[in-house]
């Protein structure tokens, strides 16, 4: 059944607050914190930065945390710049990438957690394994049967509009553990991150394994686990709609039956 | 613990190959009850408090009796299909399978024991 509550080892208890700095605009972040090796149950840690040394967007404050404060506090970041998805995190309750999310955005104090209903390696760092396989289930790559042309797949503009709102997807996995369908079936239910790239290649006018990958999606939990909850489309970081390419891909399904 | 790859895991056993017809059933379905149980509340709430015979009388109609019929039988189909998801949703193991099974003898039972009733009020 599902978990109405949480494990025993997993309840969070009070942490470590932190010294308080010097100065006039001094913000107070709550971040939850887990390590594997120490046996311990979550714990939500307090620090305080001086704003007017910081950075604006949550990710400054967290490299800052990390540089000058807290050397053990644990997360992904790369591009800083919202294109490569790695520091997606759950920030004042909304699952978003701390690099393109201002610290001006939240009200009252910054609460830092991983990414919901994931397995947590780390601090606010999630176990994405079963989440990527999903994503390479849906065979996110061309697929053709006719002999490869001389020179490459041709494709007209108003086909290749079609795949706006879709391509800029990052993977950040924002959108997939805002659904309360991933959380409860996320074995079994691709996904809207998921969905929204096999729907990116059934639309590709130059792919040829429409059917084949129809055919993968026919099933109860894959695809029509989906309750058009449209938390995804409301959390997406990057502005695209999840659940409107899901409901193409229904409405696809039902073309092909009816 | 089970030695599977990260994207055995993932496929699981694959596509059922069903899915469609039960949400196809289900957008047809709600439209159809959008449509009947606004005119069915309408026929039922002019019967309703009124003496047996009149009671009688409006569900000897042809119109009010199949109305009820069709409201009866595709509701509880309805009911029984979206309870079903819920179910399949929330619970696992043999819990589910006991709990749609339920659900189902439910909605048939509800419409046996409906079209019983309505026979004897409109026969």
């Amino acid at each position: 059944m599902v978990q109405f509550t949480l494990p025993k080892n997993s309840k969070i208890r009070t942490g470590k607050t932190w010294p308080k700095p010097e100065g006039k605009n001094v913000r107070k972040f709550q971040i939850y914190r887990w390590n594997p090796d120490d046996g311990q149950n979550p714990q939500v840690d307090t620090y305080f930065l001086d704003m007017d040394k910081c950075g604006p967007m949550v990710l400054d404050a967290l490299i800052k945390i990390k540089n000058e404060v807290d050397p053990t506090l644990t997360f992904r970041r790369s591009c800083r710049e919202g294109i490569c998805g790695s520091c997606a995190m759950n920030i004042d309750g909304i699952n978003t990438l701390a690099c393109i999310y201002g610290l001006d955005e939240v009200k009252g104090d910054v609460k830092i957690y991983p990414l919901p209903h994931m397995p947590v390696i780390k601090d606010l760092i999630p176990d994405l394994t079963h989440f990527y396989a999903q994503h390479a289930s849906i065979m996110p790559w061309l697929e053709t049967k006719t002999n490869r042309p001389a020179k490459e797949w041709r494709q007209s503009i108003e086909d290749r509009k079609k795949l706006d709102g879709l391509y800029e997807c990052v993977m950040c996995a924002s959108c997939s553990t805002s659904c309360p369908s991933y959380w409860w079936n996320g074995d079994k239910y691709l996904g809207p991150a998921a969905l929204l790239h096999a729907y990116r290649w059934i639309i590709d006018s130059r792919d040829e394994a429409t059917g084949e990958r129809l055919d993968g999606l026919e099933d109860p939990f894959k695809l029509y686990r989906c309750h058009t909850i449209m938390n995804c489309a409301k959390t997406c970081p990057k502005g695209l709609n999840p659940a409107k390419a899901i409901a193409e891909i229904k409405k696809m399904m039902v073309e092909r039956a009816v | 613990m089970r030695y599977l790859t990260d994207r055995k895991r993932a496929e699981g056993k694959g596509a059922a190959g069903t899915g469609t017809e039960h949400h196809w059933y289900m957008q047809v379905s709600a439209v159809g009850l959008a449509f009947m149980v606004p005119v069915w509340l309408y026929v039922f709430g002019s019967a309703l408090g009124k003496s047996h015979d009149a009671v009688l009388a409006t569900f000897s109609h042809p119109f009010p009796a199949i109305l009820t019929g069709l409201v009866l039988f595709v509701g509880m189909r309805h009911f029984a299909k979206g309870a079903t998801m819920m179910i399949e949703d929330y619970a696992r193991g043999s819990a589910k399978k006991g709990l749609i099974m339920l659900v189902i003898s439910i909605s048939y039972a509800v419409i046996a024991v409906g079209f019983y009733a309505l026979a004897k009020l409109a026969l």
